[in-house]
């Protein structure tokens, strides 16, 4: 027997008009959620196996308005009684929440929305053996193991298959099926006290929605050889030197910055207050938007979904709004919010089709999704060519901002010196600190190719949940940064 | 028929009929979770959300020819359809095994024996608590999160054991805010948590809140980064022990080269002698019995007065680096985490911390950790919510928020200067996938120098 990596095929269809159908209640409004989601995890440690495993979710939410309040009901019984019985449950929160609602729900805030998504991909998970699979994974590990002193090296990757159905009592009838790939190549090396880790861009920030032909393993040995040895590399390497001068960051750490300095702090639910009291507010405020100038001239970034093969693209967000691209900001100035029809309707501002739930058991709240710094012009070379004296990162490592999105503090994995143009040294635990909108406005060279990367793990809101998003961007300079390295 | 009742004899007839399935050389562990919660949140002390979710997890391990793969699906209640998928799955476990190369560590399953813990709750009407919350908080700004209902954790295998853990809580995880006289936001964090919900302690703890925003209502004092005396309140504290979870009491995470605590492990650092730090299941917090179904010990010393007594070792760890398991959970985001961690209390009463702190920082949370540097166990975050500039024992203006960059071996080492006598127990409110178990017991802690950066 061929085993593949494929499964979903052993478990049933569900037939969401005809449950929307037959619950029936007293709710003014009905909508109806369905998430099939089946994650595969492969991964190997030191060409030994580490994790096979495959999860499995299913279920609905159930969505009733009542009074003008909207509430969830989540079950993964799909049975007429068990969504009956979920249905009750959802009316019956709304209708004691009510009289004590943040905001009036209508119809507008549940567009009636009908369409299909479905993400490319040129080869699914039936179309190679697990066998084989699991032998390039073992491989790529070896490939990792380019010493001895080499003493972890991980190859995995999950594979993901999503089927949404939304459907609504107003004719919604939404169905999308997305192909989603991720991997973390990593390795961590060790010399007597000094470690050091590096991995391909940064743990898990390779990811797609793509097929198998994502993985082309003989390209990825060769690049885990170059881990390998770049480990090695740090860990004769010196500290990143502690002084404010000119920073470069490569694209697999600008998804970080503009994750955090610009995606959370634009979500309007923050700005709103909603997430105070877990991930935090935000220092932008309504009246901004239009006004501040939240980086150079050179600052593009754009919301968009319809980027085909990124990370978290997608035609309807969990409300039924359609997804198209929009500036966030354009040529420094800050425009439009990440909000949805809720948020929009509550602030009064305009937002984007960005209201997502990580699964059929939470309610969908702002997200961001695709967040992109467009391009500028010229290659690394040229950026570096430009600098007297600075330090290029690659590869987030650490990770922190404060719950106004203001200061943050970032690491990387890996770090060259810039004298007079051109790269010197490798440098060890770089990290750099600053705050947001200052931080923004010192970007003085943006380059001309975008890379794509993304995080399968984005967390925020009460009931907590873990998300996707994606993040393109070229290499870019900013000026003036504080930087500094390891050490008590 | 309970809730919980019901999903227990489902969990019964499917590992029985599981169990019936396998064949000889075949060995299977079984993990259930699942709750039924209410979950509220409010902004503004209104509702913005409100959500049931009634959700239960079988994970399944599956062990055979020295290799070994695991599934996990959300069961449907109903019992044809779920009997149906787990022999499915086990079908697609006998085929994948097939293929798979050998693993060496492999953890042959055992029978580590049987519990039957639950802990019944008086629990509050959603009604009541939806009305209470908004009308006792109107004007508070209150924003927060509210859940209650049963959760519960079990295992079987194949060998025989059978543990079973069940609960009923809620709680109510809340910020109030408010503006200060130069104009900026600030709040104080509470949180009320209880398995017998108590009207009265709830209102009175929301009091003890409000009762803290005259203070925060002064004029904010700018601080400028540099060294300062601190005293970290517990709840800030929580948050730093949190860190020995990423990596730093893991056996494995040592040597993979991933803990922090190189330095402890190899004598080249150390902790202050009034530090100390211990799994402790008798807090109450969450079951004993861990994913393979053993029982780790009820209290394990992993820090004791400064020195390095355990590391976490899950039996997967010890069969690989030949040493012995303690039976720390190799699940969960980074494996060989603490799930009930306790540090242990000092000397300092608690009623005299302001006048032991003298000129210096009141800090009452933090947030957003992250290790800055592994190797010198370095930790970057934030300041969040009630913290205060002391001036002589006495709280004089809130200040901004600060972020610091500092090493374990100062914060619990060289700068330690005592704990308090009086410990709080922070129950985990995280709620990622499903409600979490476990918490802490943690002390407020007086440190003579803490490093701000920005």
């Amino acid at each position: 027997m061929n085993t593949t990596l494929a499964l979903a095929a052993e478990f049933p269809e569900f037939d969401i008009q005809s449950a929307l159908a037959r619950i029936g209640s007293e709710a003014d409004w009905i909508g109806l959620r369905y998430v099939q989601e089946t994650t595969h995890r492969r991964s190997v440690r030191n060409g030994k196996p580490e994790d096979n495993s495959v999860t499995f979710e299913r279920g609905v939410m159930v969505e009733a308005r009542v009074d003008g309040q909207l509430a969830y009901a989540g079950t993964s019984d799909l049975s007429e009684k068990g969504l009956r019985e979920a249905t009750r449950q959802a009316v019956r929160l709304a209708r004691i929440s009510a009289p004590h609602k943040a905001m009036t729900f209508t119809d507008r805030h549940r567009p009636q929305a009908v369409g299909r998504y479905l993400s490319p991909h040129r080869a699914g998970l039936d179309t190679q053996s697990l066998g084989e699979f699991t032998d390039r994974l073992i491989a790529a590990s070896r490939h990792l193991k380019v010493a001895d002193k080499i003493v972890n090296a991980t190859a995995e990757a999950t594979l993901v298959e999503t089927r949404l159905q939304y459907a609504s009592t107003n004719g919604s009838d939404i169905d999308e099926q997305f192909l989603l790939v991720a991997c973390n190549f990593g390795v961590t090396a060790q010399d007597g006290g000094v470690t050091q880790r590096r991995s391909l861009n940064g743990p898990v920030a390779r990811c797609r929605q793509a097929g198998l032909e994502f993985f082309d393993f003989e390209a990825l040995y060769a690049e885990c050889e170059r881990a390998g040895v770049q480990a090695l590399e740090l860990l004769a390497a010196d500290d990143c030197p502690n002084e404010t001068l000119d920073l470069v960051l490569a694209p697999d750490q600008m998804l970080l910055q503009i994750h955090e300095s610009i995606g959370h702090p634009l979500e309007l639910d923050r700005i709103l207050g909603d997430e105070r009291n877990y991930a935090g507010w935000s220092f932008v405020r309504p009246e901004d938007f239009g006004r501040l100038q939240y980086g150079s001239h050179l600052m593009n970034v754009t919301f968009d979904p319809t980027v085909e093969g990124q990370f978290a693209s997608y035609a309807f967000d969990d409300c039924g709004h359609a997804a198209s691209r929009e500036h966030l900001i354009k040529d420094g100035l800050l425009l439009r919010g990440l909000g949805s029809l809720e948020s929009q309707s509550r602030l009064g501002l305009p937002g984007v089709a960005n209201f997502r739930a990580a699964s059929w058991n939470r309610a969908p709240i702002d997200r961001m999704a695709n967040i992109n710094l467009e391009p500028g012009s010229g290659s690394l070379d040229d950026i570096v060519a430009a600098v007297e004296r600075g330090v290029y990162m690659e590869s987030n490592i650490s990770w922190s901002i404060d719950d106004y999105r203001n200061k943050f503090q970032f690491g990387c994995e890996y770090a060259r010196l810039i004298e007079n143009g051109r790269f010197t040294q490798v440098l060890k635990n770089p990290n750099y600190r600053g705050v947001t909108v200052p931080f923004w406005q010192s970007l003085t060279r943006v380059g001309g190719t975008s890379e794509m990367f993304g995080t399968p793990y984005c967390g925020k809101g009460e009931p907590s949940q873990i998300i996707r998003v994606g993040h393109a961007s070229p290499p870019c300079l900013f000026t003036g940064v504080e930087v500094f390295g390891g050490g008590l | 028929m309970s809730f919980l009742s019901e999903i227990r004899a489902v969990f019964d007839r499917l590992a029985e009929s599981a169990f019936a399935e396998l064949k000889t050389g075949e060995a299977l562990n079984l993990n259930l979770s699942g709750e039924d919660q209410t979950y509220v949140r409010f902004n503004d002390s209104k509702v913005r959300q409100a959500t049931q979710v009634r959700q239960t997890t079988l994970s399944l391990t599956w062990q055979s020819s020295g290799r070994k793969v695991e599934y996990s699906y959300d069961l449907s209640g109903q019992q044809e359809w779920d009997l149906a998928t787990l022999h499915s799955l086990m079908a697609r476990a006998r085929s994948e095994v097939r293929v798979l190369p050998e693993d060496p560590y492999l953890v042959p399953l055992e029978n580590h024996g049987a519990s039957d813990r639950h802990h019944a709750g008086r629990l509050p009407v959603d009604e009541e608590i939806m009305a209470t919350i908004a009308g006792e908080t109107a004007g508070t700004e209150l924003t927060g999160f509210f859940a209650s209902g049963p959760q519960f954790r079990a295992n079987r295998n194949s060998a025989g054991q059978n543990h079973w853990f069940s609960t009923e809580s809620a709680f109510l995880d809340y910020s109030l805010f408010t503006i200060n006289a130069s104009g900026e936001n600030k709040a104080v964090k509470g949180l009320y948590a209880a398995r017998d919900w108590n009207r009265d302690e709830f209102l009175a703890a929301v009091e003890a809140s409000k009762n803290c925003l005259p203070l925060l209502r002064s004029a904010t004092r700018p601080v400028a980064p540099g060294e300062y005396r601190v005293y970290l309140a517990p709840a800030a504290v929580s948050d730093i022990v949190g860190m020995f979870s990423w990596g730093a009491v893991s056996y494995n995470a040592w040597k993979k080269g991933d803990s922090a605590l190189q330095r402890l492990i190899a004598g080249d650092a150390r902790f202050s002698e009034q530090f100390s730090l211990r799994e402790n299941f008798e807090l109450g917090l969450t079951h004993r019995f861990n994913t393979l179904g053993e029982l780790p010990p009820a209290d394990l010393p992993i820090i004791e007065r400064g020195q390095l007594k355990n590391l976490l070792v899950s039996s997967r760890s010890a069969k690989e680096y030949g040493v012995e398991s303690n039976a720390a959970d190799p699940a969960g985001w980074t494996g060989e985490y603490l799930r009930s961690a306790e540090v242990l209390p000092g000397e300092l009463a608690e009623a005299d911390v302001l006048q032991a702190l003298g000129t210096g920082l009141y800090i009452g949370n933090l947030h957003y950790l992250n290790w800055s540097d592994v190797q010198s166990a370095r930790i970057t975050g934030m300041t969040r919510y009630a913290c205060f500039w002391v001036e002589d024992g006495v709280p004089v203006a809130p200040i901004r928020d600060l972020r610091f960059d500092e090493s374990l071996y100062r914060i619990f080492g060289s700068e330690l200067e005592a704990l308090t006598r009086e410990s709080r127990l922070i129950p985990s409110v995280d709620t990622y996938y499903r409600r979490s178990l476990g918490g802490r017991k943690i002390p407020g802690a007086l440190l003579q120098a803490f490093r701000f950066t920005l």
